[in-house]
């Protein structure tokens, strides 16, 4: 398992490299975009998802020590903070509908102040590819939640049929240290996307 | 696995929780404080000590992993640092001619 995550981290490894060179050309413009992001709403999916990391690792701990129901309550908690996070992004995705935040035909950034710099405007075309950075990465990561959604409903299934032991319950183990990762994943996401710029 | 992994793992699990909770709401709130250039450091400072946490008590590599598991970490970091050291000193350079 640990293979295939540093796999992952080369996957995702190339995404962050293409945001940071587009972060050094753009700078100004992906300061002015970045400023749009709602903040609170990524803080507050940051705080979702490490909640569920808490219910994950209470979930092994619950199949290690042979707790079923435990065990059973923690992968649907997971499952749910799973499903606000993604909420939550949907929600975000919308804003940026309305807004023509969205890269393509009808994206609009006109007249957008660079912070720090009074006088001066985001570049429309920089800015758009902030947001398609955004929008990709966003995107990969949620697909690897609704991922890792599917993966939690097999082993609740499997709970479900009281198949784990203490002895063998590596597939609790391996569904964790998925969800853990994407969870690191969004740990630097957050701040890389919302936070960098952000002050006046 | 060590004793006290064995003892008692929950008041750890709760301990790191509170501690990424702290720390996310310390990165959000710094983050409306102008430190210049620091403050993309800043962040990115507080996202690592999230991620190590995560990775060393959520994800046991402190506690119960083999050397094997290890050494594909630090090979999978060590190859990610090549790829954006590598590419970044490239790209920081290119003006200087």
């Amino acid at each position: 398992m640990w293979v295939f995550l540093a796999t992952e981290i080369m996957f995702f490894g190339g995404l962050f490299c293409a945001y940071l060179i587009y972060r050094r050309w753009y700078f100004p413009s992906f300061a002015a975009a970045s400023k749009s992001m709602d903040a609170g709403l990524g803080a507050t999916n940051t705080a979702v998802l490490i909640c569920s990391s808490l219910t994950v690792v209470l979930a092994v701990w619950a199949a290690q020590t042979a707790r079923r129901t435990l065990l059973i309550g923690m992968l649907i908690l997971t499952m749910l903070f799973g499903l606000a996070f993604l909420g939550i992004k949907g929600k975000e995705y919308k804003d940026k509908f309305e807004e023509h935040h969205v890269p393509g035909a009808s994206f609009s950034f006109e007249n957008v102040p660079v912070p720090g710099h009074p006088g001066e405007y985001a570049n429309p075309r920089h800015a758009q590819i902030f947001f398609a950075l955004y929008f990709v990465m966003t995107g990969i990561h949620a697909l690897h939640m609704i991922i890792g959604l599917g993966i939690f409903t097999w082993l609740l299934v499997l709970a479900w049929k009281d198949r784990f032991t203490p002895e063998w319950h590596t597939p609790v183990e391996i569904g964790g240290l998925y969800w853990h990762f994407v969870d690191i994943i969004w740990i630097y996401l957050f701040p890389l996307l919302y936070l960098i710029d952000r002050h006046p | 696995m060590s004793d006290h992994a064995k003892s008692s793992p929950l008041k750890m699990y709760f301990g790191i929780w509170a501690t990424l909770l702290i720390l996310t709401f310390v990165t959000y709130r710094v983050a409306f404080i102008d430190l210049d250039p620091f403050n993309a450091a800043v962040a990115l400072a507080i996202a690592t000590i999230k991620a190590t946490l995560v990775a060393l008590f959520f994800m046991h590599v402190w506690h119960a992993s083999e050397k094997l598991t290890k050494l594909v970490i630090i090979g999978a970091l060590f190859f990610l640092a090549l790829l954006l050291g590598l590419t970044m000193t490239d790209y920081a350079s290119r003006l200087w001619s």
